[in-house]
């Protein structure tokens, strides 16, 4: 039985290496570290935001929790409903090593929205079979039940039963992007890796997609991972926002406080550099110059250090302690207790 | 005289569906050394009316009406009569016009150094030498924030980031001062931290060198960030034109407000709710009557159905198309 307060999904030490092959008898000339000792937790109901530049291995990270990629080593420790055995409501299952039968069953727990309608789903399947699919493949429902299922599922997406029998290019990307929600919440999934859901639509039908995900979080309980590189979207949408440079977490905090009172200069940078929809407030100021170094090779001591104006030699050397700044608030920085950093809007 | 004066353009493609009109009488004009931004979503024709200007559109496009006055050196000439491809164009586009593309990748061609890119328009529009072009090439690396530019300038485009490939755009894009300048959608396929950067450049540049800029977007953001003037179009009709302070200060068209209540930052925090606009914007092949957003506007009237608004000043230099 889980305990009280347990929260539903606890990954501890999160790893997955690449390898890099190179020359003729393609030998491994190293490891890209795409996600280096993540720990993050999910209490039930829920929103945790990631985010981070391109490459910092948000997306890997999403995609290692549910197994879509096998993880290098680290636990990740979930609740399952579909695994409880007799006269259990849950069962505690580590992901990362459960066997390929329980996997697949557990997929009924876990599910992903993927971020480009148009490459994921099935050119060739009419929206019926796309989103009745998982129902028929775990065997929950055939014939007139699992039609009755799939109407409602479109339902519960503001789509409509007429649209059963369309194909995907008969839609708009905001629709597509229904459909997709729609076949992720057939198996009544508890939690859902949303990796990029917007970023692919229009402004106007962004919003419409972003309100979609907080009402069927009402309605069916869920626990999300929100994976975007859109700051405005992830402080909209997420309980709790985490920080990903390079492969590891720097800061963790809710997420107005986060915005309000960041702990990280990485974080203070990124804020720094969503443009404000208000022409009031021109930032002309750069915290952050110049690209991601590369992940194959990534800087001594603190990651940051070859980006970050606040370095000093201690940055260079020494890799920061991911320490406790408050109340479910953790930073990554020699510094963190000190540095006067900037709230999002002020520059 | 502004610098570009665009009066009732309209482009049509010819489908075998029927006739797309993609833009139906758009008129503006972009002000010396001004930002003028152009907003929308998908499909609202802000893509072709660049191409307009440039004289890029491809059939089954053709520019089906309407005058583009572009005036440089005391000299003005309407872009819509020229041959495409003709000699005038040609030396007007890349020279005194020019364009940065949403895709560094694909806007680069991948088997020539960024510098023999760099070089082409410098060479053909300058009528300078290799050696002058390499130098003057170097110089717009430089000027573009791209470290050790002597060396890079051999780098094929794959050797780049994105950031870094973007910048190269905007280096060719300059590289022959041109007093035009249209960006379209130049941030989008970037990070956040880089988009800042590579607005900053442009705003720097466009400081120093005195050109406009028609900055293509659909984030009003960026477009508080960098623009002058702004104008918001909806299926390739202008529905409202302003001032950057006077559009986000009082936003009239229903269209507007609904594009600024879409976007989180300014509903701030998870308590507030956002107000999406409800549906999507309709197949441009659909004949239909009265005002194009009538369908989606939360404010919807009869007459909205029957008449077509007309864009019309509703405070000195506001200008919405709206019965409201």
């Amino acid at each position: 039985m889980a305990e009280k307060n347990e929260p539903l999904l606890e990954v501890r030490h999160l790893e997955k290496h690449f390898p890099v092959r190179r020359g003729l008898m393609r030998r491994t000339q190293g490891y890209v570290k795409a996600v280096d000792d993540v720990t993050l937790s999910f209490a039930k109901g829920e929103t945790v935001g990631l985010v981070g530049e391109s490459g910092c291995g948000k997306t890997t990270t999403g995609r290692s929790i549910l197994r879509l990629i096998a993880p290098t080593s680290g636990e990740i420790l979930f609740s399952s409903k579909e695994l409880a055995r007799d006269g259990e409501a849950t069962r505690r299952v580590n992901v990362a090593d459960l066997p390929d039968e329980d996997l697949r069953r557990l997929r009924r727990d876990m599910q992903i929205i993927f971020q480009d309608p148009y490459t994921s789903l099935d050119p060739r399947m009419a929206v019926a079979d796309l989103v009745g699919e998982p129902l028929y493949v775990h065997g929950i429902a055939r014939g007139s039940e699992l039609r009755d299922r799939v109407e409602s599922l479109l339902i519960a997406v503001g789509l409509s039963a007429d649209h059963m029998q369309r194909f995907p290019h008969e839609f708009s990307g905001g629709q597509r992007q229904r459909i997709g929600i729609a076949r992720a919440l057939a198996l009544r999934p508890q939690f859902i890796v949303a990796d990029e859901p917007i970023s692919a639509l229009d402004v106007s039908i962004q919003a419409q997609v972003v309100t979609l995900l907080q009402d069927l979080q009402e309605e069916f309980d869920l626990t999300y991972l929100v994976v975007t590189h859109d700051l405005t979207v992830v402080r909209y949408m997420s309980d709790r926002v985490a920080v990903m440079y390079l492969g590891q977490i720097v800061e963790i905090a809710k997420s107005e406080e986060l915005f309000e009172h960041p702990r990280h200069p990485y974080t203070e940078a990124l804020l720094s550099a969503i443009p404000v929809p208000d022409p009031k407030t021109r930032v002309n100021q750069i915290l952050l110059e110049g690209d991601v170094p590369s992940p194959l090779n990534p800087p001594s001591g603190c990651r940051f250090h070859t980006r970050c104006r606040y370095a000093k030699d201690i940055c260079r050397k020494e890799n920061p302690e991911f320490r406790a700044m408050g109340e479910e608030h953790y930073s990554a920085c020699h510094f963190a207790e000190t540095l006067p950093l900037k709230p999002f809007g002020k520059s | 005289m502004p610098l570009l004066d665009v009066h009732d353009l309209q482009v049509h493609f010819n489908t075998d569906a029927g006739v797309v009109r993609a833009v139906k009488g758009v008129s503006f004009s972009v002000e010396r050394g001004k930002t003028l931004a152009v907003v929308g979503e998908s499909g609202c024709g802000k893509s072709v009316t660049a191409m307009a200007i440039m004289r890029l559109v491809k059939a089954p496009g053709r520019i089906a009406g309407g005058k583009m006055l572009f005036s440089v050196d005391g000299t003005t000439t309407d872009l819509s009569a020229l041959e495409p491809m003709g000699p005038e164009m040609r030396g007007i586009r890349g020279n005194q016009m020019a364009m940065i593309f949403q895709e560094p990748m694909t806007s680069l061609n991948p088997v020539h150094t960024i510098g023999h890119q760099i070089m082409e328009p410098i060479m053909l529009h300058q009528g300078l030498g290799k050696r002058a072009a390499r130098t003057r090439a170097i110089e717009m690396l430089q000027a573009v924030g791209i470290p050790a530019a002597e060396s890079r300038i051999d780098d094929y485009p794959h050797n780049l980031s994105g950031g870094m490939r973007q910048r190269v755009v905007i280096a060719m894009a300059l590289s022959c001062n041109p007093s035009l300048i249209i960006a379209d959608e130049p941030t989008t396929a970037l990070d956040v931290t880089i988009q800042a950067q590579v607005l900053k450049l442009m705003n720097d540049l466009r400081e120093r060198s005195g050109s406009s800029i028609v900055f293509i977007t659909h984030d009003l953001g960026v477009v508080a960030q960098m623009a002058d003037d702004v104008i918001v179009m909806y299926l390739g009709q202008i529905v409202e034109k302003a001032n950057v302070e006077e559009l986000f200060r009082d936003p009239q068209h229903p269209y507007t407000q609904g594009l600024m209540n879409s976007i989180p930052s300014m509903a701030i925090g998870k308590t507030e709710r956002l107000e999406p606009i409800k549906g999507s914007v309709p197949n441009p092949l659909s004949l239909f009557q009265g005002c194009a957003f009538a369908e989606r506007c939360p404010h919807v009237m009869d007459k909205c159905r029957a008449h077509e608004p007309p864009l019309k000043e509703t405070s000195t230099g506001h200008l919405a198309a709206c019965w409201l």
